[in-house]
Protein backbone atom coordinates (compact mmCIF):
# COMPACT_ATOMS: atom_id res chain seq x y z
CA UNK A 1 0.00 0.00 0.00
CA UNK A 2 2.44 2.63 1.20
CA UNK A 3 2.17 6.36 1.21
CA UNK A 4 -0.81 8.51 0.40
CA UNK A 5 0.04 11.21 -2.09
CA UNK A 6 -1.68 14.49 -1.28
CA UNK A 7 -1.36 17.41 -3.68
CA UNK A 8 -1.85 20.90 -2.29
CA UNK A 9 -3.04 23.32 -4.95
CA UNK A 10 -5.11 26.49 -5.40
CA UNK A 11 -5.17 27.94 -8.90
CA UNK A 12 -4.55 31.44 -7.65
CA UNK A 13 -1.15 32.33 -6.27
CA UNK A 14 -0.44 33.69 -2.82
CA UNK A 15 -3.30 32.01 -0.99
CA UNK A 16 -1.00 29.94 1.22
CA UNK A 17 -0.30 26.66 -0.58
CA UNK A 18 3.32 26.52 0.45
CA UNK A 19 2.59 27.59 4.01
CA UNK A 20 -0.11 24.95 4.25
CA UNK A 21 2.15 22.25 2.81
CA UNK A 22 4.97 23.06 5.22
CA UNK A 23 2.73 23.24 8.27
CA UNK A 24 0.81 20.08 7.42
CA UNK A 25 4.03 18.19 6.72
CA UNK A 26 5.48 19.16 10.09
CA UNK A 27 2.21 18.42 11.89
CA UNK A 28 1.97 14.98 10.28
CA UNK A 29 5.59 14.24 11.16
CA UNK A 30 4.86 15.22 14.76
CA UNK A 31 2.05 12.63 14.71
CA UNK A 32 4.86 10.09 14.09
CA UNK A 33 4.14 9.75 10.38
CA UNK A 34 6.88 9.39 7.81
CA UNK A 35 6.49 12.36 5.51
CA UNK A 36 8.09 13.65 2.31
CA UNK A 37 7.18 17.00 0.79
CA UNK A 38 7.88 17.59 -2.86
CA UNK A 39 8.13 21.10 -4.20
CA UNK A 40 6.64 20.91 -7.69
CA UNK A 41 7.06 24.62 -8.36
CA UNK A 42 10.10 24.31 -10.58
CA UNK A 43 11.79 27.61 -11.25
CA UNK A 44 10.04 29.37 -8.38
CA UNK A 45 10.76 27.20 -5.40
CA UNK A 46 9.73 28.37 -1.93
CA UNK A 47 8.95 25.36 0.16
CA UNK A 48 12.57 24.98 1.19
CA UNK A 49 12.63 28.59 2.42
CA UNK A 50 9.41 28.30 4.39
CA UNK A 51 10.64 25.06 5.94
CA UNK A 52 14.05 26.58 6.67
CA UNK A 53 15.96 23.97 4.70
CA UNK A 54 17.24 26.13 1.85
CA UNK A 55 20.90 26.06 2.87
CA UNK A 56 21.04 22.28 2.95
CA UNK A 57 19.99 21.62 -0.63
CA UNK A 58 22.55 19.83 -2.78
CA UNK A 59 20.50 18.15 -5.49
CA UNK A 60 16.93 18.75 -6.61
CA UNK A 61 13.93 17.18 -8.32
CA UNK A 62 15.25 17.78 -11.83
CA UNK A 63 18.62 16.20 -10.92
CA UNK A 64 16.73 13.09 -9.85
CA UNK A 65 14.54 13.00 -12.96
CA UNK A 66 17.52 13.49 -15.25
CA UNK A 67 19.54 10.86 -13.43
CA UNK A 68 22.32 13.06 -12.04
CA UNK A 69 21.78 11.74 -8.53
CA UNK A 70 19.92 9.10 -6.60
CA UNK A 71 16.54 9.98 -5.10
CA UNK A 72 17.95 9.55 -1.57
CA UNK A 73 20.71 12.04 -2.25
CA UNK A 74 18.29 14.78 -3.22
CA UNK A 75 16.11 14.41 -0.15
CA UNK A 76 16.83 16.89 2.61
CA UNK A 77 16.10 15.63 6.11
CA UNK A 78 14.46 18.01 8.54
CA UNK A 79 16.39 17.40 11.76
CA UNK A 80 13.84 19.09 14.01
CA UNK A 81 11.26 16.31 13.62
CA UNK A 82 11.56 12.50 13.49
CA UNK A 83 10.73 11.60 9.89
CA UNK A 84 10.36 14.56 7.57
CA UNK A 85 12.09 15.01 4.24
CA UNK A 86 12.00 17.63 1.52
CA UNK A 87 12.54 16.99 -2.16
CA UNK A 88 13.30 20.50 -3.40
CA UNK A 89 12.45 21.94 -6.79
CA UNK A 90 15.12 23.13 -9.20
CA UNK A 91 15.54 26.85 -9.22
CA UNK A 92 17.40 27.24 -12.48
CA UNK A 93 15.21 25.19 -14.77
CA UNK A 94 11.71 25.60 -16.11
CA UNK A 95 8.83 23.29 -15.35
CA UNK A 96 8.95 21.44 -18.67
CA UNK A 97 12.06 19.68 -17.33
CA UNK A 98 9.69 17.31 -15.50
CA UNK A 99 6.72 15.42 -16.97
CA UNK A 100 3.61 14.04 -15.25
CA UNK A 101 4.98 10.53 -15.90
CA UNK A 102 8.19 11.48 -14.10
CA UNK A 103 6.18 12.57 -11.09
CA UNK A 104 4.22 9.32 -11.03
CA UNK A 105 7.42 7.27 -11.28
CA UNK A 106 9.09 9.34 -8.58
CA UNK A 107 6.24 9.03 -6.08
CA UNK A 108 5.91 5.31 -6.80
CA UNK A 109 9.55 4.95 -5.82
CA UNK A 110 8.86 6.78 -2.53
CA UNK A 111 5.53 5.19 -1.65
CA UNK A 112 6.76 2.01 0.07
CA UNK A 113 8.87 3.87 2.63
CA UNK A 114 6.57 6.68 3.74
CA UNK A 115 3.11 7.39 5.08
CA UNK A 116 2.46 10.71 3.39
CA UNK A 117 3.83 12.43 0.32
CA UNK A 118 2.75 16.06 0.13
CA UNK A 119 3.16 17.84 -3.18
CA UNK A 120 3.26 21.63 -3.22
CA UNK A 121 1.74 22.59 -6.56
CA UNK A 122 2.64 25.78 -8.40
CA UNK A 123 -0.09 28.35 -9.04
CA UNK A 124 -1.90 28.15 -12.34
CA UNK A 125 -3.53 25.38 -14.32
CA UNK A 126 -0.79 24.51 -16.77
CA UNK A 127 2.17 22.19 -16.88
CA UNK A 128 3.22 22.50 -13.26
CA UNK A 129 -0.29 21.86 -12.02
CA UNK A 130 -0.53 18.81 -14.29
CA UNK A 131 2.75 17.53 -12.85
CA UNK A 132 1.51 17.96 -9.32
CA UNK A 133 -1.87 16.38 -10.05
CA UNK A 134 -0.66 13.31 -11.95
CA UNK A 135 0.45 11.23 -8.94
CA UNK A 136 -2.19 12.51 -6.48
CA UNK A 137 -4.38 10.13 -4.48
CA UNK A 138 -6.10 13.12 -3.03
CA UNK A 139 -6.11 16.88 -3.55
CA UNK A 140 -6.33 19.64 -0.99
CA UNK A 141 -7.44 22.94 -2.53
CA UNK A 142 -6.39 26.03 -0.57
CA UNK A 143 -8.38 29.20 -0.99
CA UNK A 144 -8.99 32.54 0.71
CA UNK A 145 -12.36 34.05 1.54
CA UNK A 146 -12.04 36.37 -1.41
CA UNK A 147 -14.01 36.23 -4.66
CA UNK A 148 -11.09 35.85 -7.07
CA UNK A 149 -9.46 33.09 -5.01
CA UNK A 150 -12.75 31.21 -4.79
CA UNK A 151 -13.26 31.55 -8.55
CA UNK A 152 -9.85 30.02 -9.19
CA UNK A 153 -10.49 27.26 -6.67
CA UNK A 154 -13.73 26.52 -8.52
CA UNK A 155 -11.82 26.27 -11.79
CA UNK A 156 -9.28 23.91 -10.26
CA UNK A 157 -11.98 21.71 -8.74
CA UNK A 158 -13.67 21.58 -12.14
CA UNK A 159 -10.41 20.48 -13.79
CA UNK A 160 -9.84 17.79 -11.18
CA UNK A 161 -13.41 16.55 -11.53
CA UNK A 162 -12.93 16.34 -15.29
CA UNK A 163 -10.05 13.88 -14.82
CA UNK A 164 -10.82 10.33 -15.82
CA UNK A 165 -9.85 8.87 -12.48
CA UNK A 166 -11.86 10.06 -9.51
CA UNK A 167 -9.61 12.02 -7.16
CA UNK A 168 -11.11 13.08 -3.81
CA UNK A 169 -10.90 16.84 -3.32
CA UNK A 170 -11.20 18.76 -0.08
CA UNK A 171 -10.92 22.41 0.83
CA UNK A 172 -8.87 24.50 3.23
CA UNK A 173 -10.00 28.09 3.66
CA UNK A 174 -7.02 30.15 4.73
CA UNK A 175 -6.80 33.68 6.12
CA UNK A 176 -10.28 34.02 7.52
CA UNK A 177 -10.68 37.22 9.51
CA UNK A 178 -13.37 36.64 12.07
CA UNK A 179 -14.05 40.28 12.72
CA UNK A 180 -14.46 41.13 9.03
CA UNK A 181 -16.81 38.21 8.46
CA UNK A 182 -18.85 39.33 11.42
CA UNK A 183 -19.21 42.77 9.91
CA UNK A 184 -20.23 41.18 6.60
CA UNK A 185 -17.14 42.55 4.86
CA UNK A 186 -15.63 39.16 4.06
CA UNK A 187 -17.02 35.98 2.53
CA UNK A 188 -17.92 33.58 5.30
CA UNK A 189 -17.03 29.89 5.33
CA UNK A 190 -20.60 29.07 4.34
CA UNK A 191 -20.48 31.57 1.45
CA UNK A 192 -17.40 29.80 0.12
CA UNK A 193 -18.87 26.33 0.68
CA UNK A 194 -22.03 27.46 -1.09
CA UNK A 195 -20.07 28.04 -4.26
CA UNK A 196 -17.56 25.21 -4.13
CA UNK A 197 -19.66 22.52 -2.41
CA UNK A 198 -16.78 20.12 -1.69
CA UNK A 199 -15.60 18.58 1.57
CA UNK A 200 -14.32 21.19 4.04
CA UNK A 201 -11.05 20.00 5.56
CA UNK A 202 -10.34 23.02 7.70
CA UNK A 203 -10.40 26.75 8.27
CA UNK A 204 -7.28 28.74 9.14
CA UNK A 205 -7.69 32.14 10.75
CA UNK A 206 -5.61 35.07 9.53
CA UNK A 207 -2.61 35.26 11.80
CA UNK A 208 0.53 37.43 11.77
CA UNK A 209 2.45 34.56 13.31
CA UNK A 210 2.21 32.67 10.02
CA UNK A 211 4.16 35.35 8.20
CA UNK A 212 6.74 35.55 10.97
CA UNK A 213 7.25 31.79 11.04
CA UNK A 214 7.50 31.58 7.25
CA UNK A 215 10.17 34.24 7.23
CA UNK A 216 12.08 32.43 9.94
CA UNK A 217 11.80 29.11 8.13
CA UNK A 218 10.16 27.53 11.12
CA UNK A 219 6.58 26.38 10.45
CA UNK A 220 4.08 27.29 13.16
CA UNK A 221 3.18 23.69 13.81
CA UNK A 222 6.80 23.02 14.75
CA UNK A 223 6.64 24.95 17.97
CA UNK A 224 3.98 23.90 20.34
CA UNK A 225 2.79 27.46 20.52
CA UNK A 226 -0.76 28.12 21.49
CA UNK A 227 -1.52 29.98 18.30
CA UNK A 228 -4.89 29.55 16.63
CA UNK A 229 -3.50 29.08 13.13
CA UNK A 230 -1.06 26.44 14.33
CA UNK A 231 -3.85 24.66 16.12
CA UNK A 232 -5.99 24.77 12.98
CA UNK A 233 -3.18 23.22 10.90
CA UNK A 234 -2.63 20.51 13.51
CA UNK A 235 -6.36 19.72 13.38
CA UNK A 236 -6.22 19.40 9.61
CA UNK A 237 -3.27 17.03 9.87
CA UNK A 238 -5.23 14.88 12.33
CA UNK A 239 -8.21 14.89 9.96
CA UNK A 240 -5.91 13.73 7.15
CA UNK A 241 -4.96 10.72 9.28
CA UNK A 242 -8.63 9.84 9.54
CA UNK A 243 -9.23 11.13 13.03
CA UNK A 244 -12.55 12.86 13.60
CA UNK A 245 -11.74 16.34 14.81
CA UNK A 246 -14.63 18.78 15.00
CA UNK A 247 -14.21 21.78 12.71
CA UNK A 248 -13.61 25.05 14.46
CA UNK A 249 -16.51 26.14 12.33
CA UNK A 250 -17.89 28.68 14.71
CA UNK A 251 -14.68 30.61 14.93
CA UNK A 252 -15.53 32.93 12.09
CA UNK A 253 -18.94 33.52 13.61
CA UNK A 254 -17.05 35.16 16.43
CA UNK A 255 -18.24 33.44 19.58
CA UNK A 256 -16.00 30.43 19.74
CA UNK A 257 -13.02 32.23 18.27
CA UNK A 258 -13.21 34.94 20.88
CA UNK A 259 -13.54 32.38 23.63
CA UNK A 260 -10.67 30.32 22.27
CA UNK A 261 -8.56 33.39 21.71
CA UNK A 262 -9.03 34.42 25.29
CA UNK A 263 -8.25 30.89 26.33
CA UNK A 264 -5.02 30.90 24.37
CA UNK A 265 -4.22 34.50 25.08
CA UNK A 266 -4.09 35.34 21.37
CA UNK A 267 -4.65 38.87 20.23
CA UNK A 268 -6.38 37.67 17.07
CA UNK A 269 -9.92 38.62 17.94
CA UNK A 270 -9.02 42.24 18.37
CA UNK A 271 -7.31 42.40 14.97
CA UNK B 1 -15.88 -17.34 -39.76
CA UNK B 2 -14.06 -18.68 -42.79
CA UNK B 3 -12.56 -16.42 -45.42
CA UNK B 4 -14.74 -17.50 -48.33
CA UNK B 5 -17.01 -14.50 -47.78
CA UNK B 6 -15.83 -11.00 -47.00
CA UNK B 7 -18.03 -8.07 -45.98
CA UNK B 8 -17.31 -4.40 -46.43
CA UNK B 9 -19.44 -1.42 -45.54
CA UNK B 10 -19.99 0.89 -48.51
CA UNK B 11 -22.21 3.88 -49.11
CA UNK B 12 -25.01 1.71 -50.45
CA UNK B 13 -24.91 -0.80 -47.63
CA UNK B 14 -22.77 -3.91 -47.63
CA UNK B 15 -20.45 -5.19 -50.31
CA UNK B 16 -20.24 -8.98 -50.19
CA UNK B 17 -17.34 -10.61 -51.98
CA UNK B 18 -17.25 -14.34 -52.62
CA UNK B 19 -14.06 -16.31 -52.99
CA UNK B 20 -13.97 -17.74 -56.56
CA UNK B 21 -12.86 -21.31 -55.82
CA UNK B 22 -15.94 -22.43 -53.90
CA UNK B 23 -18.97 -23.91 -55.62
CA UNK B 24 -22.10 -21.74 -55.83
CA UNK B 25 -24.43 -23.99 -53.76
CA UNK B 26 -21.74 -24.18 -51.14
CA UNK B 27 -21.16 -20.43 -51.09
CA UNK B 28 -24.92 -19.84 -50.87
CA UNK B 29 -25.18 -22.11 -47.86
CA UNK B 30 -22.19 -20.48 -46.15
CA UNK B 31 -23.58 -17.00 -46.73
CA UNK B 32 -26.96 -17.97 -45.25
CA UNK B 33 -25.44 -19.57 -42.18
CA UNK B 34 -23.29 -16.47 -41.74
CA UNK B 35 -26.40 -14.28 -41.79
CA UNK B 36 -28.25 -16.60 -39.44
CA UNK B 37 -25.37 -16.61 -36.99
CA UNK B 38 -25.37 -12.79 -36.75
CA UNK B 39 -28.88 -12.43 -35.34
CA UNK B 40 -30.60 -9.27 -36.51
CA UNK B 41 -27.45 -7.59 -37.86
CA UNK B 42 -28.44 -8.19 -41.51
CA UNK B 43 -32.12 -7.40 -41.00
CA UNK B 44 -33.08 -4.70 -43.53
CA UNK B 45 -29.60 -4.61 -45.06
CA UNK B 46 -28.91 -3.75 -48.69
CA UNK B 47 -26.17 -5.83 -50.22
CA UNK B 48 -24.18 -5.66 -53.40
CA UNK B 49 -22.75 -8.99 -54.47
CA UNK B 50 -19.27 -9.04 -55.96
CA UNK B 51 -19.09 -12.30 -57.86
CA UNK B 52 -15.97 -11.83 -59.97
CA UNK B 53 -15.50 -14.04 -63.04
CA UNK B 54 -17.74 -16.80 -61.83
CA UNK B 55 -20.59 -17.78 -64.13
CA UNK B 56 -23.84 -17.77 -62.24
CA UNK B 57 -27.07 -18.76 -63.92
CA UNK B 58 -30.30 -17.00 -63.44
CA UNK B 59 -31.96 -19.67 -61.30
CA UNK B 60 -28.87 -19.88 -59.10
CA UNK B 61 -28.87 -16.17 -58.50
CA UNK B 62 -32.63 -16.11 -58.02
CA UNK B 63 -32.30 -18.82 -55.42
CA UNK B 64 -29.84 -16.74 -53.41
CA UNK B 65 -31.98 -13.64 -53.82
CA UNK B 66 -34.99 -15.49 -52.43
CA UNK B 67 -33.08 -16.91 -49.50
CA UNK B 68 -31.79 -13.41 -48.72
CA UNK B 69 -35.24 -11.89 -49.02
CA UNK B 70 -36.53 -14.39 -46.45
CA UNK B 71 -33.89 -13.03 -44.08
CA UNK B 72 -34.89 -9.42 -44.72
CA UNK B 73 -31.88 -8.73 -46.94
CA UNK B 74 -32.31 -6.88 -50.26
CA UNK B 75 -29.93 -7.39 -53.18
CA UNK B 76 -29.19 -4.04 -54.84
CA UNK B 77 -26.68 -5.00 -57.48
CA UNK B 78 -24.42 -7.73 -58.78
CA UNK B 79 -20.91 -6.89 -59.83
CA UNK B 80 -19.36 -9.43 -62.17
CA UNK B 81 -16.94 -9.69 -65.05
CA UNK B 82 -18.84 -12.61 -66.55
CA UNK B 83 -21.40 -11.72 -69.27
CA UNK B 84 -23.49 -14.73 -68.23
CA UNK B 85 -23.74 -13.55 -64.65
CA UNK B 86 -24.43 -9.98 -65.71
CA UNK B 87 -27.25 -11.22 -67.92
CA UNK B 88 -28.66 -13.30 -65.07
CA UNK B 89 -28.65 -10.27 -62.83
CA UNK B 90 -30.34 -8.06 -65.40
CA UNK B 91 -33.05 -10.64 -65.97
CA UNK B 92 -33.78 -10.47 -62.25
CA UNK B 93 -33.99 -6.67 -62.42
CA UNK B 94 -30.72 -6.16 -60.55
CA UNK B 95 -28.15 -3.53 -61.40
CA UNK B 96 -24.77 -4.68 -62.60
CA UNK B 97 -22.81 -1.54 -62.03
CA UNK B 98 -22.03 -0.05 -58.66
CA UNK B 99 -21.68 3.49 -60.02
CA UNK B 100 -25.32 3.58 -61.12
CA UNK B 101 -26.28 2.56 -57.61
CA UNK B 102 -23.97 5.17 -56.19
CA UNK B 103 -25.34 7.93 -58.41
CA UNK B 104 -28.85 7.23 -57.31
CA UNK B 105 -28.09 6.69 -53.68
CA UNK B 106 -25.78 9.57 -52.96
CA UNK B 107 -28.19 12.54 -53.17
CA UNK B 108 -30.37 10.90 -50.53
CA UNK B 109 -27.36 10.18 -48.31
CA UNK B 110 -25.96 13.66 -48.58
CA UNK B 111 -29.25 15.20 -47.64
CA UNK B 112 -29.38 13.15 -44.47
CA UNK B 113 -25.75 13.85 -43.58
CA UNK B 114 -25.41 17.53 -44.38
CA UNK B 115 -28.74 19.13 -43.60
CA UNK B 116 -29.72 19.11 -39.94
CA UNK B 117 -33.35 18.18 -39.55
CA UNK B 118 -35.50 21.34 -39.53
CA UNK B 119 -36.52 22.41 -36.06
CA UNK B 120 -40.23 21.80 -35.95
CA UNK B 121 -41.75 23.88 -33.13
CA UNK B 122 -43.66 20.88 -31.87
CA UNK B 123 -40.54 18.77 -31.79
CA UNK B 124 -38.19 21.22 -30.09
CA UNK B 125 -38.46 19.60 -26.70
CA UNK B 126 -36.83 16.45 -27.94
CA UNK B 127 -33.34 17.76 -28.64
CA UNK B 128 -30.87 18.90 -26.07
CA UNK B 129 -28.07 18.24 -23.66
CA UNK B 130 -28.53 17.11 -20.09
CA UNK B 131 -25.71 17.87 -17.66
CA UNK B 132 -26.06 16.08 -14.35
CA UNK B 133 -23.43 17.90 -12.34
CA UNK B 134 -22.30 21.36 -11.35
CA UNK B 135 -20.71 23.39 -14.12
CA UNK B 136 -17.68 25.09 -12.58
CA UNK B 137 -15.67 28.12 -13.62
CA UNK B 138 -14.19 27.67 -17.09
CA UNK B 139 -16.56 24.92 -18.23
CA UNK B 140 -18.61 25.53 -21.37
CA UNK B 141 -21.66 23.78 -22.78
CA UNK B 142 -23.21 24.31 -26.18
CA UNK B 143 -26.25 22.66 -27.69
CA UNK B 144 -28.00 23.01 -31.01
CA UNK B 145 -31.13 22.30 -28.97
CA UNK B 146 -31.83 22.95 -25.31
CA UNK B 147 -29.54 22.69 -22.29
CA UNK B 148 -30.69 21.25 -18.99
CA UNK B 149 -28.34 21.33 -16.01
CA UNK B 150 -29.06 19.39 -12.84
CA UNK B 151 -26.67 21.25 -10.57
CA UNK B 152 -25.27 24.74 -10.19
CA UNK B 153 -23.77 26.85 -12.95
CA UNK B 154 -20.96 28.73 -11.24
CA UNK B 155 -19.57 32.11 -12.20
CA UNK B 156 -17.15 31.70 -15.09
CA UNK B 157 -19.09 28.85 -16.71
CA UNK B 158 -20.71 29.54 -20.08
CA UNK B 159 -23.82 27.96 -21.59
CA UNK B 160 -25.02 28.59 -25.14
CA UNK B 161 -28.10 26.99 -26.63
CA UNK B 162 -30.11 27.36 -29.80
CA UNK B 163 -33.17 26.63 -27.67
CA UNK B 164 -33.90 27.08 -23.96
CA UNK B 165 -31.68 26.77 -20.90
CA UNK B 166 -33.03 25.19 -17.73
CA UNK B 167 -30.91 25.04 -14.57
CA UNK B 168 -32.11 22.96 -11.67
CA UNK B 169 -29.80 24.76 -9.32
CA UNK B 170 -28.14 28.14 -8.97
CA UNK B 171 -27.34 29.97 -12.18
CA UNK B 172 -24.41 32.34 -11.65
CA UNK B 173 -22.45 31.96 -14.89
CA UNK B 174 -23.03 33.43 -18.34
CA UNK B 175 -25.92 32.04 -20.34
CA UNK B 176 -27.12 32.64 -23.89
CA UNK B 177 -30.41 31.07 -24.99
CA UNK B 178 -31.67 31.30 -28.57
CA UNK B 179 -28.16 31.93 -29.94
CA UNK B 180 -29.46 31.64 -33.52
CA UNK B 181 -31.95 34.43 -32.89
CA UNK B 182 -34.93 32.65 -31.38
CA UNK B 183 -36.64 35.35 -29.31
CA UNK B 184 -39.06 32.81 -27.86
CA UNK B 185 -36.21 31.05 -26.02
CA UNK B 186 -36.32 31.15 -22.21
CA UNK B 187 -33.87 30.73 -19.34
CA UNK B 188 -35.11 29.16 -16.12
CA UNK B 189 -33.27 28.51 -12.86
CA UNK B 190 -34.04 27.73 -9.24
CA UNK B 191 -31.92 30.77 -8.41
CA UNK B 192 -31.54 33.07 -11.39
CA UNK B 193 -28.47 35.24 -10.73
CA UNK B 194 -26.34 35.01 -13.89
CA UNK B 195 -23.27 37.12 -14.48
CA UNK B 196 -24.81 37.95 -17.84
CA UNK B 197 -27.97 36.70 -19.48
CA UNK B 198 -28.60 36.80 -23.23
CA UNK B 199 -31.62 35.73 -25.23
CA UNK B 200 -31.29 35.97 -29.02
CA UNK B 201 -29.93 39.48 -29.59
CA UNK B 202 -30.83 40.86 -26.14
CA UNK B 203 -28.50 41.14 -23.20
CA UNK B 204 -28.91 41.92 -19.52
CA UNK B 205 -27.22 41.57 -16.15
CA UNK B 206 -28.65 40.52 -12.81
CA UNK B 207 -29.93 43.27 -10.50
CA UNK B 208 -27.64 44.12 -7.58
CA UNK B 209 -29.41 42.92 -4.46
CA UNK B 210 -27.17 40.54 -2.63
CA UNK B 211 -29.49 39.75 0.24
CA UNK B 212 -32.43 38.65 -1.88
CA UNK B 213 -34.06 35.33 -1.26
CA UNK B 214 -33.35 32.76 -3.98
CA UNK B 215 -36.47 31.78 -5.87
CA UNK B 216 -37.18 29.97 -9.15
CA UNK B 217 -37.39 32.45 -11.99
CA UNK B 218 -37.88 32.41 -15.72
CA UNK B 219 -36.35 34.97 -18.07
CA UNK B 220 -37.77 35.72 -21.51
CA UNK B 221 -38.06 38.50 -24.06
CA UNK B 222 -41.04 40.80 -23.78
CA UNK B 223 -41.45 44.08 -25.68
CA UNK B 224 -37.89 43.92 -26.91
CA UNK B 225 -36.22 43.44 -23.53
CA UNK B 226 -35.40 40.62 -21.16
CA UNK B 227 -37.67 40.24 -18.17
CA UNK B 228 -37.77 37.73 -15.34
CA UNK B 229 -40.73 36.51 -13.41
CA UNK B 230 -41.53 33.73 -10.97
CA UNK B 231 -41.16 30.29 -12.52
CA UNK B 232 -44.21 28.30 -11.72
Amino acid sequence: MGARVITVTSGKGGVGKTTATANLAVALALLDKKVVCIDADIGLRNLDVVMGLENRIVYDLVDVVEGRCKLRQAMVKDKRVPDLYLLPAAQTRDKTAVSPQDMVALTNQLRPDYDYILIDSPAGIEWGFRNALAPADEVVVVTNPEVSAVRDADRIVGLIEAEERKIPVSLVINRVKAAMVQRGDMLSVSDVMDILSIRLLGVIPEDENILVSSNKGSPLTLNNQTVMAGEAFRNIARRLTGEKVPLLKLEQKGGLLKRLSRLFGSSDSTA
Amino acid sequence: MDDSITLKGIKQGLLVTFKPDIKWPDITARFMSLIDSQGSFFQGAHVTLAIGEREVRRHELANMQNLLLKRGVTVLAVISDSPTTQASARKLGLKTDLTTVEMEASPVDDEVVLKPPPIDPEERGTEGVLVRRTLRNGRTIHSEGHVVVMGDVNAGAVITAVGDVIVWGRLRGTVHAGVRGDEAAVVCALDLAPTQLRIAGHITISPEDRRRKPKPEKAFVRNGRIEAEAWE
